[in-house]
């Protein structure tokens, strides 16, 4: 049996969800904007979902914009917030430097169009800092910044970031708040008041739901720019018709994730300290990446003294063990990790990462034939190192 | 027995590793990038382009094996680009592919193996391997005269080989190009790669300018030092040359020799072009060590000629003169000179 150690890549839908995604297709044919029974069933289909997602962050119903996932909520909160200034206003745009490229590049892309950009940085702790935002708000100026964007976990470390005063920082001088909650729902709870946030991206792969299906959650009364443009779906703020059976696998989900969160989150939790402790023993000249307190539960960064971090994924996966360096969005490129480049990582530990993120699926028993391969490996490709010289 | 292949996204190595499938060998096709996907897929000409890499992976899938691609974007450019711009620049004609395949793809291949578990690497190339009972490791061409690169592999070494498998050595490109068919590989008609991988269009000197910028301006001149033309770098020119001069003259003229210290192309009739001598460094003796003294042989000084009887005298481990029984026309500096034996090579190295 393979073992699958890469759900902050994708989880796998759960049995339950993919009964309910095709159930949906079969029968639920409609087109939600309809008038006649078929879209009033697909309508139905949205309503229940909404409110699940609503339930899991503590939001309303009509404050949830279904999207095709993560990166799209955080384009339509990024940009839409920027270009929903009045009269053309281009105040600043802060985020950190370890934000997902949906977010970064979207930030990259105002600053080119003339939208002041300050991108925090973040030191090797992997948590940026309060009073590095209070010094971007500080050097701002007069006019109050239009957005800042903090993700609330970050997807390779695990690193939970201090979202909650930040927003409250920003929110004290005027400024509306996106966080990208991508791969915090189904892992921490998640609360939008209590977070005190504006706008908040879900993406449901990451907690079972199908691929191609999100959410972005937007405060009421907050203005935003739709980016795609068509009919009045999503209250005008997404056009497009609605992924019906995709929606019904995210309520499915948001239900579980919302059930499970407590007991799930404790068993995680011990599986991956078990696992991350287990390697630090076994393995001379390996250590961990980002603050090993604020992390979610289920996420080790790992980095291994003279070796590829890419030659070890593979070396696992030729032994049915799934890993990654990083961010799957970035592989294929040359790049090494932009988050650990910028917590300020050597560049052979940036080299000799690997990821370990662990799901529902995780069992004990993977994490002993986890803890019998990597030693191995690890020692073989150090052998290799050393013959190359 | 776990076996590595190289995956080009070509007919050969995909070939190879369906035969590897079929004698039941634990297959990892491994694909080398050596440019980065970010950059699209402008930058390189005729191979390694991340349409060959996407072909590589629907072969991978399709015979069931695992497949990974290995950045070496950093050591191509280091190695193998970097080597190419500096032999032009000093007016020589290199064979980067000759370098990519001992000093990049094997060496990683080999690598890769020892982390992946791995006992053999297998390549798509034409030429074929041995054992002796002594367990000195041979190399021989493929049997296939036409596609036959026997020539860009001298430079592997008893370690190398040791390890290699040459799968589709012991076939003619029509049989490969059959099975490629019966067995519907989607890259059965693909054609074959010609061109240097990483020059746009055959335009190589603009590599050269690009990364080594300089006026390399001078002069044409003939035999007796007359001028006849200027150029815009020795790097434009190759010996043989004839095309390209910017002369008018009774009789053909061909370059004959390339000085890049003064910046001249020198220039004469085809005649000036033989010779039947070279000397060469660099040279790899494919059993470890050299021959005992002179041995007869047969040199190939170019991909694209008949290797020529010689004797082939070594000196020391890693230089040797040839002597030609007839000479030969534009013996190119850069080019490898290497040494056969009927169809096997003894070994080969760069002329001077």
């Amino acid at each position: 049996m393979r073992i699958y150690l890469d759900y902050n890549a994708t989880a796998p839908v759960t049995a339950e969800v993919a009964d309910a995604v095709s159930a949906a297709l079969r029968d639920c044919p409609g087109n939600a904007s309809s008038i006649h029974a078929f879209g009033q069933r697909a309508k139905a289909v949205l309503d229940e979902s909404r409110a699940a997602v609503a339930r899991l962050i503590g939001a309303e119903p009509s404050e949830i914009v279904f999207t095709s996932g993560g990166t799209e909520a955080d384009n339509l909160a990024v940009r839409g917030v920027a270009e929903a200034q009045k009269d053309g206003a281009r105040p600043a745009i802060i985020t950190t430097a370890i934000e997902h490229e949906a977010v970064l590049n979207s930030v990259k892309v105002l600053g080119r169009r003339g939208w002041p950009v300050t991108v925090l940085p973040v030191p090797p702790t992997g948590v940026v800092t309060v009073d590095a935002l209070a010094e971007a708000l500080e050097a701002a100026g007069e006019e109050p910044p239009a957005l800042v964007s903090v993700m609330l976990v970050n997807n390779e470390l695990g690193t939970l970031q201090p979202v909650r005063a930040m927003a409250a920082l920003a929110r004290a001088r005027g400024v509306p708040s996106h966080t990208d909650a991508v791969q915090a729902i189904g892992r921490i709870p998640v609360d939008v008041r209590d977070l005190g946030v504006d706008l908040l991206s879900i993406a449901g792969h990451k907690f079972g739901a199908p691929k191609g299906v999100g959410a972005l959650w937007v405060r009421r009364g907050l203005a935003l720019q739709p980016q795609s443009i068509g009919g009045r779906q999503e209250r005008g703020r997404r056009a497009g018709t609605e992924n019906t059976p995709a929606i019904e696998g995210l309520r499915v989900a948001a239900e579980r994730a919302d059930r499970q969160l407590a007991s799930e989150s404790a068993r995680q939790a011990a599986l991956r300290d078990r696992l991350e402790r287990g390697i630090l023993e076994k393995v001379p000249g390996a250590a961990v990446n980002g603050d090993s307190g604020a992390r979610v539960p289920n996420t080790t960064n790992i980095s291994f003294d003279g070796v590829e971090g890419e030659s070890l994924v593979i070396g696992l996966d030729l032994e049915g063990i799934a890993v990654s360096t990083g961010s799957a969005c970035s592989s294929g490129t040359l790049e090494p990790s932009h988050v650990l480049r910028a917590i300020g990582l050597a560049p052979s530990r940036i080299e000799g990462a690997v990821r370990f993120s662990l799901g529902e699926g995780t069992t004990d028993s993977e994490i002993d034939r986890v803890l019998d391969a990597v030693p191995a490996i690890v020692a073989r490709l150090r052998t290799r190192g050393r013959a190359r010289g | 027995m776990r076996v590595v292949v190289a995956m080009s996204g070509g007919v050969d190595s995909s070939v190879a590793a369906a035969l590897l499938v079929d004698a039941g060998h634990d297959v990892v096709g491994v694909s080398m990038q050596l440019y980065d996907a970010a950059q699209g897929e402008e930058r390189f000409g005729s191979c390694c382009t991340i349409d060959d890499l996407h072909d590589a992976r629907r072969v991978a899938h399709g015979l069931g094996i695992p497949h990974y691609v290995v950045n070496l974007e950093r050591r191509f450019e280091d190695v193998v680009v970097a080597n190419f711009v500096r032999e032009y620049a000093s007016g020589r004609t290199p064979i980067p592919c000759a370098h990519c395949n001992s000093e990049l793809k094997f060496s990683t291949l080999v690598e890769q193996a020892i982390g992946f578990n791995a006992d053999r690497v297998a390549t798509g190339h034409y030429a074929r391997v041995t054992r002796d009972a002594g367990g000195v490791h041979h190399l021989f061409r493929g049997v296939d005269d036409r596609k036959d690169q026997a020539y860009f592999l001298f430079a592997l070494t008893q370690a190398q080989l040791a390890r290699a498998m040459f799968p589709v050595g012991n076939m003619p490109k029509d049989e490969v190009r059959r099975i490629a068919l019966s067995r519907g590989l989607r890259v059965a008609d693909k054609p074959d790669s010609q061109e240097i991988c990483f020059v746009p269009d055959g335009g190589y000197a603009s590599v050269v300018d690009r990364r080594l910028p300089a006026d390399r301006s001078g002069l044409v001149v003939d035999a007796q030092g007359r001028v006849l033309a200027r150029h815009e770098g020795v790097h434009h020119f190759t010996i043989g040359q004839r095309k390209g001069l910017g002369i008018s003259a009774a009789e053909p003229l061909y370059v004959v020799r390339l000085d890049a210290k003064r910046r001249l192309v020198q220039v004469g009739p085809k005649a000036a072009l033989d010779c039947a001598a070279l000397t060469a460094s660099g040279v790899n003796w494919v059993a470890g060590t050299p021959p005992a003294g002179d041995v007869p042989a047969q040199v190939q000084i170019r991909s694209r000629h008949a290797a020529a009887a010689a004797r082939v005298k070594p000196i020391g481990s890693d230089r040797m003169e040839v002597e030609f029984d007839d000479p030969q026309s534009a013996i190119t500096p850069g080019q490898a000179a290497v040494v056969f034996q009927d169809d096997e090579v003894l070994g080969g190295g760069w002329i001077d």
